[in-house]
């Protein structure tokens, strides 16, 4: 358990960000994004535009991916949260970020850690089946330096051997 | 960010009440418009009422046949909820051409029908804005006005409503059903979102202390004459300039039924029942489409910048009927227009 730093304004807050439990106080007007980065130390989600508008504050909220920087932390009482620092590891990385690395899917990598948290709500979403159409549901992620084509072939890379591995599962 | 006061509604009449106690409380839904607003200090609730633990969020059969949204249903929920997807194909496209996935994730039926404008003075403090302040003029008229009305403007304020969503729900003639003060009361779609005329401070005939608890879409099946087109600056992610919501029942070869409704073009989601009724009896054709097009535009004033939106306006209407009639609705991934 973790006690940020008391305010009188403060609203109790009992959030599990990567699996750790949180009982929090936390003003209602810092944003999860904020809370994250400034109280709790986990700064891979990014602050690009702080607006709703860049997506590198992506996380995903009980399992569906969403803008950080819009969320009042005070309205996720009793939610969990998947920041990039609870995807893999160094040296035991997720499968989409192993895809990244390989298909060359980040540059700067400002971008990055909201990339794969989007991606991997847009694969949970399971809505997804064509490269068009994982496009156009990546499009609330922007990268400056233009890595599109490759964070595509990234994600249908993964979609794809997901897809090959049950279709092995169902040959079996 | 104004400092403000949080309350976390536990029941619907908790929300109302506080929200009929103080004039400068606000609910907040998904949040998406609200604190964005508040981080421009656009908007500055002395309290934020907090509705997301109420049970608002179901989609649900309605006795009639129709479905009921709830206000806390979220915009991709809705989308992809296989009843609307199967019977109210135009509202889930609309939807998906609106935002983002993960906006889409954390926006509400509710929130979506009261975000505001996203006109580049109402979203400006330093600059005056009759939305925004009372009394103190509109700079889009005679400014820089390339996304702004040419339907239904006022001398006041020339300010669009931005929503995809309202522009589908408008077309299917939905309900919304309010609770406040007063006990709940229905809201025929047509008549929730206002002209700016002398007030365009005021979106709604939402009333303080008013909650949007969810809306109902009506059993009409359009089957598969619909499209939603919306044209943009770029293919994707972007608000419209001029959208289409467009639904057609044809019999024998002739236009039996017309819902038309635009976006982008005026302070609510535009909908002309002449233009529609001159279409009824036609043979959905090009011609008829261009004629109604012409009818429903004829009233259109530019304001320079946009001038550009009423032919935009006219052809889109065209292709949108044409879409519709032919049901081939615009695809929301791959964007070619034929
Ligand atoms: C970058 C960006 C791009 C976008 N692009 C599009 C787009 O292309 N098309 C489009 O249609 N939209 C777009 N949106 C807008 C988005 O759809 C809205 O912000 C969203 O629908 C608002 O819903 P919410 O639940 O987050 O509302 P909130 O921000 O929580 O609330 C919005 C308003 O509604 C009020 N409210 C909310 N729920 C209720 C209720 N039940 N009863 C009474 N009052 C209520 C709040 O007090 C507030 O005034 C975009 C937003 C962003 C940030
Ligand atoms: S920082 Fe949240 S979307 Fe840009
Ligand atoms: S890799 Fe540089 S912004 Fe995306």
């Amino acid at each position: 358990m973790m006690t940020a730093d008391l305010h009188p304004a403060a609203v109790p807050v009992a959030i599990t960000i990567n699996g750790r439990a949180y009982e929090l106080r936390v003003d209602p007007w810092v944003t999860l994004l904020d809370l994250l980065r400034e109280q709790l130390g986990l700064t891979g989600s990014k602050k690009g535009c702080d607006h709703g508008q860049c997506g590198a504050c992506t996380v995903l909220i009980d399992d569906k991916r969403i803008n950080s920087c819009l969320v009042l932390a005070v309205t996720k009482h009793g939610s969990a949260v998947t920041t990039i620092e609870g995807v893999g590891a160094p040296g035991d990385l997720h499968p989409l970020q192993q895809a990244f690395v390989e298909h060359d899917a980040f540059q700067c990598g400002y971008c990055t850690p909201g990339q794969i948290c989007s991606a991997l709500g847009l694969i949970a979403e399971g809505q997804a089946k064509t490269r068009d159409e994982v496009r156009e549901l990546m499009s609330g992620n922007l990268c400056r330096c233009g890595a599109y084509t490759n964070i595509t072939d990234a994600i249908v890379d993964v979609m794809e051997r997901a897809a090959a591995a049950c279709g092995r599962e169902d040959a079996a | 960010m104004n400092r403000f006061d949080y309350l976390r509604a536990a029941t619907l009449d908790e929300a109302i009440a506080a929200l009929s106690a103080d004039p400068g409380a606000k609910v907040i839904a998904g949040g998406t418009n609200l604190v964005d607003l508040m981080k421009y200090d656009v908007a500055k609730p002395s309290r934020v009422v907090d509705i997301t633990r109420l049970p608002l969020d179901a989609i649900e059969e309605r006795a009639d046949g129709g479905l009921r949204l709830g206000a806390l249903a979220t915009n991709a929920d809705t989308a992809y909820d296989p009843r609307v997807k199967a019977r109210y194909p135009l509202l889930a496209s609309a939807i998906l051409a609106g935002a983002s996935g993960q906006l889409r994730n954390a926006a509400t039926t509710g929130g979506n029908l009261l975000q505001r404008t996203r006109c580049y003075y109402f979203y400006d403090p330093g600059v005056a804005c009759n939305k925004r302040e009372p009394g103190s003029g509109c700079p889009a008229i005679g400014g820089v006005n390339r996304i702004h009305a040419v339907l239904g403007a006022s001398e006041q304020c020339i300010a669009v409503h931005p929503s995809d969503m309202c522009v589908a729900m408008a077309a299917l003639d939905a309900r919304i059903n309010v609770e406040g003060p007063q006990g709940p009361r229905v809201i025929a779609f047509e008549d929730f979102h206002r002209l700016p005329g002398d007030s365009p401070h005021i979106d709604t005939t939402l009333q303080p202390g008013e909650v949007i608890t969810s809306v109902d879409l009506p059993p009409d099946d359009f089957g598969p004459h619909y499209t939603y087109l919306k044209l943009r600056d770029r293919l994707s992610y972007a608000f419209a300039l001029v959208s289409v919501a467009a639904a057609l029942k044809i019999e024998r070869g002739c236009i039996a039924e017309v819902r038309l409704a635009l976006g982008g073009l005026a302070h609510k989601p535009w909908r002309d029942r002449h233009g529609e009724a001159s279409l009824v009896g036609k043979i959905p054709d090009r011609a008829s489409f261009q004629a109604a097009a012409d009818q429903i535009l004829a009233g259109a004033v530019g304001q320079g910048h946009n001038d550009f939106k009423i032919d935009l306006a006219r052809r889109a209407i065209v292709r949108a009927l044409a879409q519709a009639a032919a049901g081939t609705p615009q695809s929301q991934s791959v964007k070619r227009v034929n």
